[in-house]
């Protein structure tokens, strides 16, 4: 007998695969749009330069940018799957949080900023609160 | 790691992107629960709720907020500009509170205060990382 859609229910490893990709996919496109503007350059001195559309034409015409806006919409519909099989509760609080770390440490990784003891301490204390918040 | 402080018009921007995300899912919140159902049998109705007032306020704060954390970006850390994204939280519970009257349970205050003093660590510190500028390749050049 199979089981009609809505009334699924998913085991913890589920619900942990679908939490990871809603984490993953956001912390990809996060990352890929903070490399893009940063191979862009301070966009202030742009819009001075060469006016509002001359920056908004930097933007789009970096490949990096959609990449990253690709990832973030993944992120999204990933986000709006989970939600459809898990309680708002649990999903909103624990992508929330857990985003704030693993771009930490995307961050240091693959953009190398200086992640210092100060910043780690900001992850953490931004996760757990994000997570009491939202619960 | 150099210091690089922020100008008061950079300060405003990271507002901006604490401010106007939160605001902007409100108003998509109130504009949408204020709409009846609508089904994916008719999907006008979906293009006619972006032209209602609080849709349209929601999706122009929205891409306010895209555009001041992109400009953020530009000039900061991802690790320094998320921080500030998260106070946006604050300020909504902080709103509800004093606006709306809502009561926040002691477990909401206490994200409050490790939120405040998240982002009060980070905008203590640095707001970018200096990279190094690459050495120009030297010329080689032949002794006959």
């Amino acid at each position: 007998m199979t089981l009609p859609f809505s009334t699924f229910q998913p085991g913890v490893w589920m619900a942990t695969a679908m939490i990871s990709a809603v984490v993953l996919s956001s912390t990809t496109g996060e990352v890929l749009t903070a490399a893009a503007m940063k191979s862009l350059g301070d966009l202030d001195v742009i819009r001075a330069r060469s006016g509002l559309k001359g920056a908004i034409r930097a933007v789009l015409t970096c490949p990096l940018f959609f990449a990253g806006v690709f990832f973030l919409a993944l992120a999204f519909f990933s986000l709006l799957f989970a939600l459809n099989h898990l309680n708002l509760s649990l999903v909103a609080p624990a992508s929330a949080s857990l985003t704030l770390v693993t771009n930490a440490i995307a961050g240091k990784i693959f953009l190398k900023e200086n992640v210092d003891r100060r910043r780690w301490a900001a992850a953490v204390f931004v996760c757990v609160g994000v997570y009491l918040l939202a619960h | 790691m150099a210091k690089h402080t922020l100008t008061p018009r950079q300060y405003l921007i990271l507002g901006l992107v604490a401010v106007c995300a939160p605001l902007g899912d409100t108003c998509l919140s109130r504009g949408m629960t204020h709409m009846p159902a609508i089904s994916l049998s008719h999907p006008g109705a979906l293009i006619a709720a972006v032209f209602t007032p609080w849709i349209a306020s929601g999706i122009a704060l929205l891409i306010g907020f895209f555009a001041s954390y992109l400009t953020a970006l530009s000039w900061a850390d991802l690790t320094f500009v998320l921080p500030a994204t998260a106070f946006g939280n604050v300020i909504v519970a902080l709103l509800s509170r004093f606006w709306l009257h809502e009561t926040i349970s002691l477990e909401r205050w206490a994200g409050i205060l490790l939120i405040t003093l998240g982002v009060g660590f980070v905008a203590q510190g640095p707001s970018l990382t200096e990279h190094p500028a690459p050495e120009p390749e030297r010329e080689e050049v032949e002794v006959p």
